[in-house]
Parts: C-alpha cells; sequence; structure tokens
C-alpha cells in the first residue's frame, strides 16, 4: 500500500487532526463526551493509520516500541501515584479532594492527572498491540 | 425523527449480522463486523450515550477491525470459512436456547429511562444531584468514571496494560520467531 498515492496525501492530512482531535478529547472530557479511554483509543488510531499506509517500519521510527512499552507502564503508575499522593496529604486512597487547597480544585487536579494516565495506558497498549500483530505478517 | 433512526440502525444491524452469517470470506467478516459497531455506535448516540459510542466507534469499528485484519494477513491460509457438513443440529440448538434465554432475560431489564427503576433510586440519584457540586466537573460520566469510582478505573487501566503485557508474552519474543524460522529452513 506503500506506493498508493491518493493513501499516501490522506494519510499525512488526516493523521495530525486525528491527533488533534484525541488532544481534544483527552483534556475536554470534564466539559463535553470523552476522556482518556476514548482519547487513547483515538490517538492510537491515528498512529495505526500510519503504520497501515507507511509501513510499520515507518511507525516504528516515528515511535519506537520501548518508549509504547515504558508509557503503558507510566500510565498506570501515574494513576496509582495520585492515589498515594492523596494519601499522603492525609485523605483516603484516590480521594483527590486533598491536592489542593479547596476540594473542587484538587477534584479538578486529580481527574485531570489520572486521565492522562489513562489516555497514556490506553494508547501505548494499543499500538503497541498492533505492532506485535503486524510484526508477524511475512513480508511478501 | 428517533424512531426513524433507530428502525433503520436496527434493520441495517440485522442486515450486516445476516451478512456475517452468510459470507464465507474471513476478510469480509471483519469489515461487517467493524460496520456493525459503527452501527451500534450510533445506537448509542441515539441513546444519549455519547461517551460510550466514542469507544464503541474507536475501538470496535477502527482498532479491532484493523488487528483482525492484521491477524489474518498473518495467517497464510484458511482466508475462507471451511463448513463441515456433520453436527449442525447441536449449534443450532445452543444458539436457539440460548437467544431464548437471552430475550427472557431483557423481561428484568428496567424499562428505558424509567425513573423509578432500581438503579435511578439509589446512588445515581446522589450523583446527579451532588455530581457537580462534590467534583467541579461539569460532564457526570468524567466525575463517575474518575473521581466516584476511581478505584473501578484504575482496575480497569490496570487490566488494559495486563492485557498488553500478556500479548506482548505469547507474541513479542522475536528471538522465538527467529529459531522457528532457521526450523523451517527459512
Amino acid at each position: 500500500m506503500a506506493n498508493d498515492l491518493i493513501l499516501r496525501v490522506i494519510t499525512k492530512w488526516l493523521s495530525p487532526i486525528i491527533i488533534l482531535f484525541a488532544l481534544y478529547v483527552q483534556f475536554h472530557g470534564d466539559y463535553s463526551p470523552g476522556g482518556g479511554f476514548q482519547a487513547g483509543v483515538i490517538f492510537s488510531s491515528a498512529i495505526l493509520l500510519y503504520a497501515l499506509t507507511y509501513g510499520l517500519d515507518a511507525a516504528l521510527q516515528l515511535i519506537p516500541e520501548m518508549a509504547l512499552r515504558i508509557g503503558a507502564s507510566l500510565g498506570v503508575l501515574i494513576y496509582g501515584g495520585v492515589g498515594v499522593a492523596s494519601m499522603i496529604l492525609g485523605g483516603n486512597f484516590l480521594n483527590y479532594s486533598v491536592l489542593a487547597s479547596t476540594p473542587i480544585a484538587g477534584q479538578h487536579i486529580g481527574i485531570i492527572v489520572i486521565e492522562l494516565g489513562v489516555g497514556l495506558t490506553v494508547a501505548s497498549v494499543m499500538v503497541l498491540l498492533f505492532f506485535t500483530f503486524a510484526r508477524r505478517v511475512a513480508p511478501e | 425523527m428517533s424512531l426513524a433512526v433507530n428502525l433503520l440502525l436496527l434493520v441495517f444491524l440485522l442486515v450486516m449480522a445476516l451478512a456475517v452469517l452468510k459470507t464465507r470470506h474471513l476478510f469480509a467478516m471483519a469489515m461487517l463486523f467493524g460496520l456493525y459497531s459503527l452501527l451500534v455506535a450510533g445506537l448509542f448516540v441515539v441513546l444519549d450515550a455519547p461517551d460510550v459510542a466514542f469507544t464503541e466507534a474507536a475501538v470496535g469499528t477502527g482498532i479491532s477491525t484493523v488487528l483482525m485484519l492484521v491477524t489474518l494477513a498473518s495467517t497464510k491460509s484458511g482466508h475462507e470459512l471451511v463448513s463441515s457438513e456433520k453436527s449442525r443440529a447441536a449449534p443450532l440448538i445452543i444458539c436457539v436456547v440460548m437467544g431464548a434465554l437471552l430475550i427472557y432475560g431483557t423481561h428484568d431489564l428496567a424499562e428505558l429511562g424509567d425513573a423509578s427503576s432500581a438503579p435511578h433510586q439509589e446512588v445515581a440519584a446522589r450523583y446527579i444531584e451532588k455530581g457537580q457540586e462534590e467534583t467541579g466537573v461539569p460532564n457526570l460520566v468524567t466525575a463517575v468514571l474518575a473521581s466516584y469510582r476511581g478505584f473501578d478505573t484504575l482496575g480497569e487501566v490496570t487490566v488494559v496494560l495486563t492485557a498488553g503485557i500478556g500479548v506482548l508474552m505469547l507474541l513479542g519474543n522475536r528471538k522465538k520467531l527467529r529459531v522457528k524460522e532457521l526450523a523451517n529452513g527459512k
């Protein structure tokens, strides 16, 4: 598929828009439909589109597999870290209200940070799954 | 209007399901499953659940279809479904019994939008009343998922990571693959 001009041009135009939309869904999830999980999946679909059009090697150059493995673990660590941080600050595990001076501000920080963790893990794992499967496709 | 959209989506769902049954080509089947998911995502939008629709559209239509296609591409043969003529009675009986049980089960479900049903009486009422005040987040779904049910979401993310680790352990070992290729004389 790497030689199809229409696919290549469309992918080049579309992937940044998909990634921008993923970021919007990620950070606007408090106000509109969406959140970490949806954003992660949309982000990974942009990478999948790129890999399908330009080939696995190009996609691996874009995001090395090690970065994905680290990202997947880091997301869960961030999530758990917020829980531990709220314990250190005197609340229960994952009680965000103690993270800032007022409970509402604390909730806001907590939700944004854990959504970031969710998005990071989901995006990394989805792309990692695709890379792992795609590597088994024998080159023609 | 809503009825017409529902009817259209459900009729197309039925058409997709029958088409999946009818086709013998696995590539076509994967694409039809993707379309099926897209229709289900449309139904979720009609049911005022855009958060779920997002997930269904991205995972069901996009990623799982791509994963199925990649899996098919990595297996050289067997892209046609082979049907054997023998035991057809047993699967039919299982399907009919299972379908009957599912239809029987729907009688216990609450009526759509029924405010007096059990799920809307207990915690849901509190989330709706106090959610914005306690978390300051206008999107109630995010408030419930990330704050009230933060523990569950942590478990969910861990499941995603565990699934990724599982796939990596099963398929991610490049050295093993190379040994196998050598054994096959490639």
